[in-house]
């Protein structure tokens, strides 16, 4: 299971590679609109009083990876405590993984919508069906059941060793400034370049742009697309750290294993030696004493 | 910057679809039909789900099925962005044709929702893609 799980993660690591250049082109477009400045759109908002939060939790659908869901699930209570107690927000759960599920579950939570079956290899249009549903709860007023702000609780992909639980701000949009991307693409996320223009770019921003049909409506329009590459690049983050928990605690186990296995052989084999060595001085005890009385 | 073909990248949410230079692209664009020549003015247009043409200086044809997304061009470089964007040539034109009736029979009886009908949209351009492609029209949207 520990190699499966290796050759998974470079298939993992992969997908999320083919992905670039969407979110490279998207970015890139979205920094065309922003670069006219009126940037005012509904998913922009801040409120300044949210009364109510939704968290998407990744968890995974099948265990045997360590701490992997745990840490996750632990990441969502410290929101949960951070939003229901000390701001006293109501919360809505949404959760992707069996594990995170069965969590919620347990303890009797009321979890708005759950997914589960992807969580190794989620595909776009898993990313787009959630993003769809949270940006309808966004959208939907506060008095009929909407949400204020969506968080994403994720694992994030550091290397094969390490995994980070992540907590963003999905919704409203951050309009992150060109320091902070920088600082976040150094930290190794490649892809947290939020409205900024990548470096080979610095000419053409100053290129006007025409937008059809204007520029409201594609801002309108990409938006959407934005949060749907938002959710999917935090599903395959997460999926990419759940095959590298899995391996690591499989190498573990398989280390435990081997450990106990060599023990184990060692001990039978000192008490095969131990009754031959017995067996041997009988009949030599019973060998010596007939002699004697021959 | 009148360079005489242009550099033009497809993507879709998953993976990059195709990549190369062009002299003629054809898309249709929630305004209407646009066709872009080298030397195009900048500008970022919303697409509608169809089948956008892209044709290579060596004389060849691409064919690219896009659902919503955008095209944007800036300097001889042309994008073509669309979360399930297929080529052509890998649609498989009976997939295509039962995802699009079984779309369009589900609006028309039980369901009509945004999903649905984005599906339906997608679905339609998929099999119109492989029409043109393969040169055969499809019994499917007479319907």
């Amino acid at each position: 299971m520990e190699l499966i799980a290796a050759s998974r993660i470079r298939k993992a690591q992969q997908v999320a590679e083919a992905a670039d250049p969407y979110t490279r082109e998207l970015t890139r477009a979205l920094a065309a609109v922003a670069s006219r400045g009126d940037m005012d759109h509904p998913l922009l908002t801040e409120l300044e009083h949210p009364r109510r939060s939704a968290v998407l939790l990744v968890t995974s659908d099948r265990g045997l990876a360590g701490g992997y869901s745990t840490n996750v699930l632990r990441a969502g209570e410290s929101v949960r405590h951070y939003l229901t107690v000390k701001h006293h927000r109501e919360m809505d759960t949404y959760i992707t993984g069996k594990k995170g599920a069965a969590f919620y579950e347990f303890r009797d939570r009321e979890v708005t919508q759950a997914w589960e079956g992807f969580s190794e290899a989620p595909g776009y249009k898993h990313a787009e069906e959630i993003s769809r549903v949270l940006l309808d709860a966004f959208l939907t007023p506060t008095e009929e059941g909407g949400v204020d702000e969506i968080f994403l609780v994720f694992t994030r992909f550091v290397s094969r060793v390490k995994q980070v639980p992540q907590i963003i701000r999905l919704l409203p949009l951050e309009v992150v400034s060109e320091e902070e991307a920088a600082e976040r693409a150094e930290s190794g996320a490649r892809m947290t370049e939020l409205h900024h223009a990548p470096a080979d770019q610095e000419n053409r921003v100053e290129t006007p742009f025409d937008f059809e049909p204007d520029p409201e409506a594609v801002l309108d329009h990409l938006l959407p697309l934005y949060i749907g590459n938002r959710v999917y690049y935090a599903l395959m983050q997460a999926a990419a750290s759940e095959l590298a928990s899995r391996q690591a605690a499989m190498k573990s186990a398989t280390d435990n294993a081997s450990d106990i296995i060599r023990d184990l052989t060692r001990e039978a084999n000192q008490a095969r030696q131990a009754s031959i060595t017995q067996e041997i001085t009988e009949i030599v005890g019973g060998a010596a004493a007939l002699s004697e009385s021959a | 910057m009148a360079t005489s073909t242009l550099h033009v990248e497809v993507v879709s949410a998953e993976r990059s679809i195709w990549s190369g230079e062009a002299v003629n692209i054809i898309a249709r664009t929630v305004d209407g039909d646009i066709g872009i020549l080298p030397g195009h003015s900048p500008v970022v247009a919303l697409l509608q789900p169809s089948a956008v043409e892209i044709y290579t200086p060596e004389g060849n044809r691409e064919i690219v099925a896009v659902d919503d997304g955008f095209i944007s061009v800036a300097q001889g470089r042309v994008s073509i962005l669309s979360s399930f964007a297929r080529l052509g040539g890998e649609i498989d034109l009976a997939e295509a044709e039962r995802e699009y009736l079984e779309a369009k029979d589900r609006l028309d009886h039980e369901t009509d929702d945004v999903a649905t009908r984005e599906q339906m949209a997608r679905a339609r351009a998929q099999v119109r893609a492989a029409e043109k492609f393969t040169g055969k029209s499809s019994a499917a949207l007479a319907v």
